[in-house]
């Protein structure tokens, strides 16, 4: 098998934002890639993300599929994204599948045992779209057959929300997410969940800035899958997974993610390979504001 | 293609407006009133927090730790050495270091949201306490922006 590696789309965007603002936070990011928690972005700060998920394919071809994201805290309650999303078929092609825009909101000021987040998001994507960035409905690895040629012509126009609920206990964040979403184009209520668990490695800093700290290393695990539709919820002729995941948020503003991911019944991917690179871009706003109005 | 276009229009519109939205809210210029009501926040911790004792407090290493993170996470919005600066008020103000070190705590677990400031609860709570040994040690001084953050 020749496998032919791209630059993708979304690795450009995402080393042109990183050239152009010199200014970059170091932030304490969660090792979750599929699962929310309840922490948003700081207010005026813009974090740059880039994801890939290489993924096997029983019957048809590998796929890798990768996604920029563009998240940005608008206020302390408030946060907003812009996903971009492509995916290369070994052997086939490579193909912009789409984008989705997200807001996620937090209604409670004060913390809680668990701490509710809003989420409500807008996807325009075609269906060729492999990122798996969430599992709804009756999703199975069989669905991902239909070679990109006769895929892309398949456009989907869906709304999702996601009720994220989170807890943090001694050092330990447990989330949970339940998914509901319809495609506009008359098609049924599907649902979805994600679960995940993680803590840092070490809960007291060091003296020293260390790249290696164990305080630096986020470990957990997420399980995520569909909960069927409307007419036919619950676990069955769905796909499941589950994950370890880790984080390495260096001290120089970056964060290394990593998680293998494995199908839990037939319908799902016998396994899934993921990571993601971020970096956060402190006072983007304020730039913004700079350069829009004139003034600091 | 054109499809394509238009659609990534209307999301980067949408994300200017939350640009714009999210600068709108002007957290606390330095010395107004804005700074006053965050400060005022102190005072609704809860008895049961403000009597917390910071179990970092007789740590050798709390201040260097708490100063990292500070860095790290505070300094965009406070200012590398906490004088404030146009986004958050100075932590080296009265109301903050006669503050209980539960009350710092409390703030900082919970954040002040509608005012701007994050909850910081993702930091374990060791983390928590060792930014309020940093933040206690910075001392007193009159409440005055940094012209220019180092």
């Amino acid at each position: 098998m020749t496998l032919r590696v791209r630059l993708p789309f979304s690795a450009s965007c995402l080393l042109a934002a990183l050239a152009c603002f010199p200014h970059f936070g170091r932030a304490q990011e969660s090792p979750y890639i599929v699962t929310y928690d309840h922490y948003l972005e700081e207010p005026g700060n813009l974090e740059v993300e880039y994801f890939s998920t290489f993924g096997t394919q029983r019957g048809g071809n590998n796929f890798h599929a990768f996604w920029t994201e563009l998240e940005y805290g608008a206020t302390a309650w408030w946060t907003t994204e812009l996903y971009l999303d492509g995916q290369t078929t070994f052997q086939e092609s490579t193909i912009f599948t789409g984008l989705r825009f997200e807001n996620r909101i937090r209604p409670l000021k004060h913390e809680h045992f668990v701490n509710p987040i809003l989420y409500v998001e807008y996807e325009r994507k075609n269906g060729a779209d492999k990122i798996l960035k969430e599992v709804e409905g009756h999703d199975v690895e069989s669905d991902f057959l239909v070679p990109n040629a006769a895929a892309r012509k398949d456009h989907i126009n869906e709304l999702e929300f996601k009720l994220i609920l989170s807890s943090t206990v001694k050092g330990w964040n447990f989330a949970e997410n339940i998914i509901a979403s319809k495609n506009l184009s008359n098609q049924p209520w599907e649902f979805g969940y994600a679960l995940g668990a993680s803590r840092p490695l070490a809960l007291k800093a060091s003296a020293k800035r260390c790249s290696f700290c164990r305080e630096n290393f986020v470990a957990g695990v997420e399980m995520y899958g569909g909960l069927g539709d409307r007419y036919s919820f619950g676990l069955n002729n769905t796909s499941h997974y589950v994950a370890p995941v880790v984080a390495w948020n260096l001290p120089s503003g970056w964060t290394l993610r990593l998680s293998p991911s494995f199908g839990l019944n037939d319908n799902s991917h016998a396994f899934l390979l993921r990571w993601g690179v971020s970096r956060e871009i402190t006072g983007f706003g304020s730039a913004m504001n700079r350069l829009f109005r004139g003034r600091s | 293609m054109k499809e394509c276009i238009v659609a990534l229009s209307v999301t980067l519109a949408l994300l200017g407006a939350s640009f714009a939205f999210g600068q709108h809210e002007k957290p606390a210029a330095p010395n107004s009133k804005a700074n006053a009501l965050v400060y005022a926040e102190l005072a609704k911790a809860p008895d049961k927090a403000r009597a917390k004792r910071n179990p970092m407090e007789n740590d050798p290493d709390a201040v260097a730790a708490g100063q990292n993170l500070f860095e790290r996470h505070c300094a965009e919005c406070h200012g590398n050495a906490g004088y404030g600066t146009e986004k958050a008020p100075s932590l080296r103000a009265e109301d903050v270091q006669s503050a209980a070190p539960g009350a710092i705590f409390w703030i900082l677990t919970n954040g002040v949201v509608r005012r701007g400031m994050p909850v910081w609860s993702k930091l374990p709570e060791p983390q928590r306490w060792q930014l309020v040994s940093f933040i206690k040690s910075l001392g007193v001084v009159p409440k005055t922006p940094e012209k220019k953050p180092d």
